[in-house]
């Protein structure tokens, strides 16, 4: 089986469904994607790892063209507040790229899809949020 | 005597693509520009404060090299898109403390024939996958995980607002840019300087939808620079100096207090709102008094944001704002009569000192042809992204 990692280490792929993993503030319970120090909301210094919902809603968007990676294209840059409160900015994945595609009233929810491969054959594995509804296109 | 302190001096070059000119000459045009204008010389400054993003080291030491050695004390800052909004408040901070009382404050950049800065770098070929960074990311998340690119972080503020706020679309973020350009045809400084039709912007190439190329600040280089004093000192000056010094009614700095979403996405609303309401506070105005604003259109999605920011326009009401053309220069209130950050340039540095140049100028009636007739109040904001707000009220002495 090939192997895969994650392109950034909040996503994690080895435990269950793919989901986002998070750092949560022990005291004040504020949530952290990145790993921290201290806690930038109450400044206590102990976190415990917390695993963060799959669904949310787009806050914002835009269609990234200019400077675009060329083996992306035209893509569309999404901040989603996840069912918990916790922010993420991702790809709206498995709609065009024109901004009457993106509608801010439909929930959406985290999906995976491979975003590269380096020269050891392991493969990177991106997430992006998509329209949570039955019709909606599975690809990414 | 009171604890004001007043601009005597101000000067800025013209923002271009000065590509026969390097940092120091820019520097120095402005510098001595601003000295000249208030009547003295680097042995009256006190203290000097020198705001470059982009300039290494000791860069302000070089640019005194040129233009006068003293001893002075002396602050290299850097503050992105607030670098020279911070030069100036750390002159203003060392006259405040009573340990200087007249100080010059220098804000420069030399942005072409260098790579532009928010450039991501794509994934290298040849590579095998590790772990960088606090993210643990094996390779650039640019177009992978959502933007970080400067057009695109605006343009997502512009949507932002658009999804809470009705009577906002790519029409109205299209009209600042309409407004900015037509008023940058009436200043000399500015690197643009012809009028854009809608629909030119409107069908022009897409950066970062709803952001177009002439919604966007151009790459520039340019210098501006201004002499502050105390109150105290104000009054040993000649009548024709005081006569024509403005005075600092407000100035106010401002970081973000703790959201959730600003880790994901940066909030330019909150700190400005708080900057705003602090400089209001200070000065003991409201937005109603105001004569007329430069505040900080990076993009004309930011532009939009900030009349409900800075609490100019009707909470919620930017769009509809725009849309009866009340910031344009005969409008309600002027915004941006320089051709703000999308027409007049964008040299990170030298902009958060450009925008006091502008409202002292015109607070002086000395703005020409773009000259906002009587105008005695007047306003200044930058942020820089990351974040950090300043905003500065300026009042015309009482003459």
């Amino acid at each position: 089986m090939t192997r895969q990692m994650p392109v950034v280490d909040y996503l994690v792929i080895d435990d269950g469904p793919p989901h986002l993993a998070g750092h949560r503030c022990d005291e004040c319970g504020a949530v952290y994607l990145e790993r921290r120090n201290a806690c930038a909301a109450c400044g206590a210094r102990t976190f415990s790892p917390t695993r963060l919902p799959a669904t949310g809603r787009i806050e914002s968007f835009t269609i990234v063209h200019r400077g675009a990676p060329k083996h992306v294209g035209p893509f569309v840059s999404v901040l989603v507040r996840l069912a918990d409160g916790t922010f993420v900015k991702a790809n709206l994945v498995g709609v065009p790229p024109e901004a009457d595609a993106v509608d801010f009233g439909v929930p959406v929810r985290l999906v995976t899809y491979a975003a590269g491969t380096d020269d050891d054959g392991t493969e990177a594995i991106a997430f992006g949020f998509t329209y949570d509804e039955p019709t909606a296109p599975a690809e990414g | 005597m009171s604890d004001d302190i007043w601009i005597i001096g101000t000067a800025m070059t013209p923002i271009r693509r000065h590509l026969d000119r390097d940092v120091l000459d820019l520097a120095v045009e402005a510098s001595l520009g601003a000295l000249d204008d208030a009547g003295v010389t680097m042995r009256d400054m006190q203290v000097m404060a020198v705001g470059s993003q982009f300039e290494p080291f000791t860069f302000g030491q070089d640019v005194q090299k040129q233009i006068g050695q003293t001893g002075i004390p002396l602050y290299n800052v850097h503050n992105a898109c607030a670098t020279g909004a911070t030069a100036v408040r750390s002159v203003l901070m060392e006259i405040r403390a009573g340990e200087a009382d007249m100080g010059l404050a220098l804000g420069v950049e030399k942005m072409t024939g260098s790579s532009p800065p928010y450039r991501m770098t794509p994934p290298k070929a040849g590579k095998v996958f590790e772990p960088e960074g606090r993210d643990g990311h094996v390779l650039a998340t640019e177009g992978v995980l959502g933007t970080g690119q400067m057009f695109g972080v605006f343009a997502q503020t512009g949507t932002d607002y658009a999804r809470r706020h009705g009577g906002v679309g790519f029409e109205q973020f299209a009209k600042v840019a309409e407004k900015n350009h037509a008023h940058s045809t009436l200043n000399q400084l500015a690197q643009y300087q012809r009028p854009y039709s809608l629909d030119e912007i409107m069908n022009a190439e897409m950066l970062a939808y709803p952001n177009t190329l002439p919604m966007s600040c151009p790459t520039g280089d340019g210098a501006a620079a201004v002499v502050l004093v105390s109150d105290a000192k104000l009054r040993s000056l000649d009548p024709d100096v005081r006569r024509r010094a403005v005075k600092i009614s407000a100035a106010v700095m401002t970081t973000d207090p703790y959201d959730p979403s600003g880790f994901a996405h940066p909030d330019v609303n909150t700190l400005t709102r708080n900057a705003a309401d602090r400089a209001y506070e200070q000065a003991g105005i409201g937005p109603e008094d105001l004569d007329l604003v430069e505040l900080h259109d990076c993009f004309a999605t930011a532009e939009l944001v900030h009349y409900d920011n800075l609490r100019l326009c009707a909470p919620g009401g930017a769009g509809e704002w725009i849309d009866r053309r009340a910031p344009w220069r005969d409008g309600e209130l002027p915004v941006n009569v320089s051709g703000g950050l999308i027409s007049k340039g964008h040299p990170i540095g030298a902009t958060g000192v450009a925008n006091l140049y502008e409202v002292a100028t015109h607070l002086r009636g000395e703005a020409g042809d773009r000259q906002i007739e009587g105008a005695r109040v007047g306003l200044t904001h930058v942020i820089g992204l990351g974040s950090v707000c300043v905003v500065h009220i300026l009042e015309r002495a009482a003459s």
